[in-house]
């Protein structure tokens, strides 16, 4: 554990000096979910509208919030004051706030403590790492603000007990995982799958009593989280605000998706078409601003519901689900959940490019297992990594962000590097003292050049773009990061749908 | 984001050939010093996001307005000017009172700012300038500073001080980069409060390992460059002095050698002072404002020996400020003489480091005006020191924290004291580490041994985590508004004496190791 502790207390500490850095409103959001908790009575939780950002998490994560809240009320009042509290920016309520989500990461420690244990020291520091120093954990959570880092330990910890085989305590932390945000969904069938085949196919009669059983844990999670609101009468409305699905396909800022491939494709066709002296209709929605009446945002490709996005989604991951049916083995669970967030990333409806956390955190741990592995995994964490950039726009953060991207690439490197070390050459070296160990970790030629465009684009939309065309095409950069990641997303979901398969 | 520490193996040999830390040191010096040095940017940005010293305080500010106000007067009247009292150069308002390289650094960093923010630097009006864009650019001038001179000095340190040893040793080489680099000190007074120490202490450190690998010439241009960017580098003169003096005084022609050196001193000096060689009047108009004897022999609460000891015997009343002068000056030079003659008597790389340490806190302790933030340059030295006296430097690093904590409350940056505070204990022990202290076989005796120490140092320490939460919570009595920051002083002070005494025995002792096992290999 003394390594597991002393990463950990590294994280805090940098941790600590990025309270300073910019907030995302994200951090308004969860002060004033903070109110809405203190403040209510929870009959009116999912109805108020006070401030515009009302809640829309799972219960459990309100329950969070209220137990937050008892502690904020604690520290200064007007934290969770309703009205006078709204975009109060204390000291108080900022230190607060950040040191909450630093404590909550306790829970990202103890799952990655469960399930490293048995592993041996190099493979359990290099997990620790990749996960408890995460750039995109602090990123996300400790500049931009959320509780992600919170949320991703409690699936380590499923995941962790998925692996011993204890299915029952798994499935049950997903249950909770998901009641605390409904993101995690995706992974779903996986977990239905896995369970059903691993703990529940066991003959007639015992099988049954399992599903039983094991249905009984699940719905009394659920009903813990939201009997209260059925209770209330008021399942429908908390139903509608945690699925919004009146916002549009893809996010003010496009996460680095299939969609993006799809909408660059509708705007060439357009411009094709209307060249060739067809009468293309300009549409009059944009894509991300959400659903007007019946009107599609695509000028000539068929327009895609909430509905087309999820079949996309479960028909990616059907070959995983039917690989875990015909052989449910618990060392391969952490790959087959960071497969399905993956899918659901890349065809999700209305996905942030936060979501990309939700795979390669669990992709850390699949990373230590194979040569092929890490050097997958070398890529695409910097990829999901530098497609967050555009989260922290301001000037004063831009040397942090990079500087966490550059020193974990080179953290990797070394790791990695030190795992595939051939150990016969190694000892051989040891007595000579001298001269370059090789490593069999190398990456690939096309990678290097797709990661050396990582340094192209970023030059481009950071430097020359605004110094070339200033405020024009003030959407350019952005597109241009996304499209650019979005490949490396793409070849990182080909590359794990092969994986799976063979 | 990880740093990487050091490990030394236990020296049987029978520990596990791969220590704890290999993975990140494998590959060698640089690039563990490449990945160490990313973390210590990250930090030091992270740091530069906290307030600097006088945000906000109208109408003098602090450090953060002075150099802000050096880069406007620079950019924007000519050099002959720059030290001039004039009508367009208000000397008592933060006139320029460092040597001309800090002036040509300001310029340089002055014409920075006026191409991405003109308002940040134009003569008068940006007086007290104080913006989100502003405090952005001139945070990244001293990041910067630190990256083109700070970092790269300190690899051609950690090059040329670790150059014997084995592969091995990688991790150990790893974690005094990392003590190096990651100097709460130096990231709290330059990206917190404010100011350019690391490129004076870049040239210094350069020129130290410089000293390491023979070259003095080049010793002498660098350390020569540091001293015209601070005056405060002449702390380390005497041990460069009586260090290089003591080498060329075994050659075979000591005079030449001597010339040599003496005019790479003369030629860099010329050089970078050659504006203001034009006429003797405005040579000495430069020297006058780099020493403003007109301030005191102390000011506010600094742990050195006048301040402390004007509780009890009122200096400035008892003397006159030209014979405080002399008399400091006799302290200063009485208590680096034992360092300086043990040099010139027999050089030593590791005799030279210690030189380094005693010489800056023999000025420390007793020279004329002395800031809290003058301790960066002993701190440094022993810095050097970290893998031979670790458990001193540990305490070192503490109280040198401790005694610039008033300064760094006022500035705001409680949390960075606290937070990189950690981080150093976090690092200098880091799992795995097992720092034995090398035992010196010379003496039976040993300072550290006294029964008395060990308690002396534990009553030290408790009363500082007492002092800690005292200052930061009572007020104090109003007859004695400064109590605590006295109290705090007297504590740092009486440390910073026994550890003054220490090293100087110890440097002392090398010599007598070496001299003994001289006399030992000839008996054989």
């Amino acid at each position: 554990m003394d390594h597991l502790l002393w990463f950990f207390a590294v994280a805090t500490a940098v941790k600590l000096l990025l309270i300073p850095s910019y907030r995302s409103t994200d951090f308004e959001v969860h002060r004033n979910w903070l109110a809405i908790t203190h403040s209510l009575p929870l009959s009116e939780w999912y109805f108020d509208e006070t401030s515009q950002w009302t809640l829309d998490y799972p219960p459990f994560f309100a329950y969070f919030e209220r137990f937050l809240s008892f502690f904020a009320h604690l520290v200064d009042p007007k934290i969770v004051d309703l009205r006078s509290g709204i975009d109060y920016t204390a000291d108080s309520v900022i230190y607060f706030q950040r040191i909450t989500v630093m404590v909550s990461d306790l829970s990202l420690l103890l799952g990655v403590h469960r399930l490293t244990r048995k592993v041996e020291p190099l493979k359990r520091k290099l997990i620790c790492v990749l996960v408890v120093l995460s750039p995109g954990l602090l990123i996300v959570d400790h500049v931009h603000f959320q509780y992600n880092g919170f949320l991703l330990g409690w699936l380590l910890l499923s995941v962790s007990f998925l692996q011993d085989g204890r299915d029952v305590i798994g499935g049950f932390l997903f249950a909770v995982v998901l009641c605390f945000k409904h993101l995690f969904a995706v992974a779903a069938p996986v977990y239905f799958v896995y369970l059903l085949r691993h703990y529940c196919w066991t003959g007639l009669a015992s099988g049954l009593r399992r599903v039983v059983g094991l249905g009984a844990v699940v719905v009394a999670v659920f009903a813990v989280a939201f009997g209260p609101f059925i209770y209330n009468g008021q399942i429908q409305q908390v139903i509608s605000r945690m699925f919004p699905f009146g916002r549009g396909l893809c996010h003010a800022y496009w996460a680095p998706n299939f969609w993006v491939f799809y909408i660059i494709l509708d705007k060439g066709l357009a411009f094709w078409l209307r060249k060739l002296g067809f009468d293309v209709q300009v549409p009059s929605a944009s894509f991300t601003g959400g659903l007007v009446g019946d009107s599609s945002p695509f000028a000539v490709l068929p327009q895609i519901t909430p509905l087309t996005t999820f079949a996309m989604v479960l028909l990616a991951i059907t070959p995983c689900l039917i690989k875990a049916w015909r052989k449910p083995q618990p060392g391969l669970v952490a790959r087959w959940i960071a497969y399905a967030y993956t899918c659901g990333f890349l065809f999700g409806w209305h996905v942030h490019e936060k979501a990309s956390l939700h795979f390669t955190i669990p992709l850390a741990i699949v990373a230590v297992q194979s040569l092929e592995d890490a050097k997958h995994y070398f890529l695409v964490s910097i990829v999901s990594c530098y497609s967050l950039f555009p989260l922290l726009y301001e000037r004063q953060e831009y040397p942090i962000k990079v500087l966490l991207l550059l020193l974990h690439s080179v953290v990797m490197w070394l790791g990695f590097a030190a795992l595939y070390t051939n150990e016969k050459a190694l000892k051989k070296k040891e007595k000579k003292e001298s001269g370059e160990i090789k490593s069999k970790f190398e990456i690939g030629c096309v990678e290097k050049i797709y990661l050396m465009g990582l340094v192209l684009v970023e030059i481009v939309s950071q430097f020359l773009h605004p110094y070339f065309l200033g405020d024009r095409y003030a959407f350019m950069p952005l597109m241009l990061i996304s499209t650019y990641c979005a490949v490396g997303i793409m070849y990182s979901w080909i590359w794990q749908l092969r994986r799976i398969l063979t | 984001m990880p740093k990487k520490n050091p490990v030394i193996l236990s020296g049987d040999g029978t520990a596990d050939p791969i220590d704890t830390w290999w993975w990140l040191s494998h590959k060698g010096t640089t690039t563990s010093f490449l990945c160490i040095s990313l973390f210590a940017l990250l930090i030091r940005s992270a740091v530069s996001m906290f307030p600097y010293s006088g945000a906000g305080t109208p109408p003098k500010f602090g450090d953060f307005e002075a150099q802000r106000h050096w880069m406007e007067i620079t950019t924007n009247l000519p050099a002959i000017d720059w030290y001039r009292n004039g009508t367009h150069n208000d000397l008592t308002y933060w006139g320029l009172d460092y040597p001309p390289l800090t002036a040509y650094q300001s310029y340089l960093h002055g014409i920075l700012l006026r191409t991405f923010s003109p308002e940040s630097v134009s003569l008068f009006s940006s007086r007290g300038h104080e913006s989100y864009h502003g405090k952005l650019l001139m945070r990244w001038t001293v990041l910067s500073s630190d990256v083109l001179i700070f970092f790269p000095a300190t690899l051609f340190f950690v090059l040329v001080y670790h150059r014997d040893r084995t592969r091995r040793a990688n991790s150990e080489v790893a974690w005094h980069i990392a003590m190096i680099l990651l100097n709460p000190c130096l990231i709290l007074i330059d990206h917190g409060h404010f100011q350019y120490n690391c490129i004076s202490l870049g040239l210094t450190l350069a020129a130290i390992a410089a000293v390491l690998c023979g070259s003095e010439v080049l010793t002498c241009v660098l350390f020569s460059l540091a001293l015209s960017h601070k005056q405060m580098s002449a702390y380390f003169a005497p041990a460069f002095f009586s260090h290089l003096l003591g080498k060329c005084l075994r050659r075979k022609n000591p005079i030449l050698s001597v010339l040599k050196l003496g005019i790479a001193v003369i030629v860099t000096f010329v050089v970078v002072w050659w504006p203001y060689l034009h006429s003797v009047d405005d040579f000495f108009m430069v020297l006058s404002r780099l020493a403003p004897f007109e301030r005191g022999i102390y000011e506010d609460y600094v742990a050195n020996f006048w301040c402390t000891t004007s509780i009890l015997i009122k200096w400035k009343k008892l003397f006159t400020t030209p014979s405080l002068k002399s008399i400091s000056l006799a302290a200063t030079i009485l208590a680096s003489l034992p360092s300086m003659v043990q040099q010139i008597l027999s050089p030593s790389n590791e005799g030279f480091l210690y030189s380094l340490l005693n010489s800056s806190m023999a000025f420390y302790l007793f020279s004329f005006q002395v800031h809290e933030k003058s301790i960066l340059m002993p701190f440094l030295a022993a810095t050097l020191l970290a893998l031979k006296i670790p458990d001193h430097f540990n305490h070192l690093t503490y109280y040198a924290l401790f005694s610039m904590f008033p300064l760094l409350c006022r500035d705001k940056l409680l949390l960075p004291y606290l937070t990189l505070h950690l981080l150093f204990t976090l690092i200098y022990h880091s799992p795995g580490t097992h720092i034995t202290l090398p035992k010196t076989k010379t003496s039976s005796f040993s300072f550290t041994s006294f029964p008395g120490y060990v308690f002396l140092l534990r009553t030290h320490f408790f009363i500082s985590l007492v002092l800690h939460v005292v200052y930061l919570n009572i007020q104090p009595p109003q007859k004695y508004p400064f109590l605590f920051e006295a109290l705090i002083m007297i504590l740092c002070f009486s440390y910073f004496v026994m550890f003054a005494i220490y090293t100087n025995y110890t440097q002392w002792n090398i010599s007598s190791h070496f001299r003994s096992a001289d006399k030992e290999k000839k008996q054989i």
